[in-house]
């Protein structure tokens, strides 16, 4: 069963419309002991159908740690956002989500697809200039609940 | 942020799923925002407030 409306479908449709490259969402997942794992795998599993530039891949936390510790995860459901251009040459968004995407998290999820997917960044020039300033790792996290 | 730095890494965290990591970092509300483990931000700021966050937290 879908979990989105023909009519959000439609309009989903025609955002990701306006993607210039493909996006690679690693669904790091696990098949017991994860309450949210199914319900994160039904989310994803609207947006291919949406959009033939986005991708989902399904990484098994159990048996693949060092690819979840590549991408800094180290818990599950999460998701890691990768670019991909027409070679297939990954570029790693730095983007991840932990945690189901529903609720508002999804409209998150989506922009953040988009922006990946090559959309105009939100931020200005000068946000940008000003942040060439953070030339050591940074990490920044944002707590949400489900809405 | 994260896109447009490449030193930068954002984690988008359902604090109810991780009752762990919001007692860690002490999420009494939402959205909050850490940066660092060091840099707390409750509640939403305007755009250019993140920027001048991060970059206190540079020089720190």
């Amino acid at each position: 069963m879908a979990l989105l409306s023909t009519a959000d479908q439609d309009k989903l449709r025609e955002s990701f419309g306006e993607m210039t490259s493909n996006v690679r969402v690693l669904f790091f997942t696990q098949t017991l002991g994860c309450e949210t794992c199914l319900h994160t795998r039904q989310i994803l599993d609207e947006l291919p159908a949406l959009s033939d530039k986005i991708v989902i891949e399904e990484v098994n936390f159990v048996l693949e740690k060092e690819r979840a510790a590549q991408y800094g995860i180290d818990r599950v459901p999460a998701l890691a956002l990768v670019a991909e251009d027409d070679t297939g040459e990954a570029a790693d968004s730095r983007i991840r989500f932990l945690g189901a995407p529903s609720g508002y998290e999804f409209v998150s999820l989506v922009q953040a697809v988009l922006l990946v997917g090559g959309r105009s960044p939100s931020l200005t020039e000068e946000n940008r200039q000003k942040l060439a300033a953070v030339t050591r790792p940074m990490t920044l996290q944002v707590f949400t609940t489900p809405t | 942020m994260a896109f447009a730095n490449p030193n930068i890494t954002a984690y988008a965290v359902e604090a109810t799923e991780f009752p762990d990591l919001a007692r860690r970092y002490r999420v009494t509300g939402v959205p909050k925002t850490v940066i660092d483990e060091t840099v707390e931000i409750l509640g939403g700021l305007p755009k250019d407030m993140y920027d001048e966050k991060a970059l206190q937290n540079v020089g720190s």
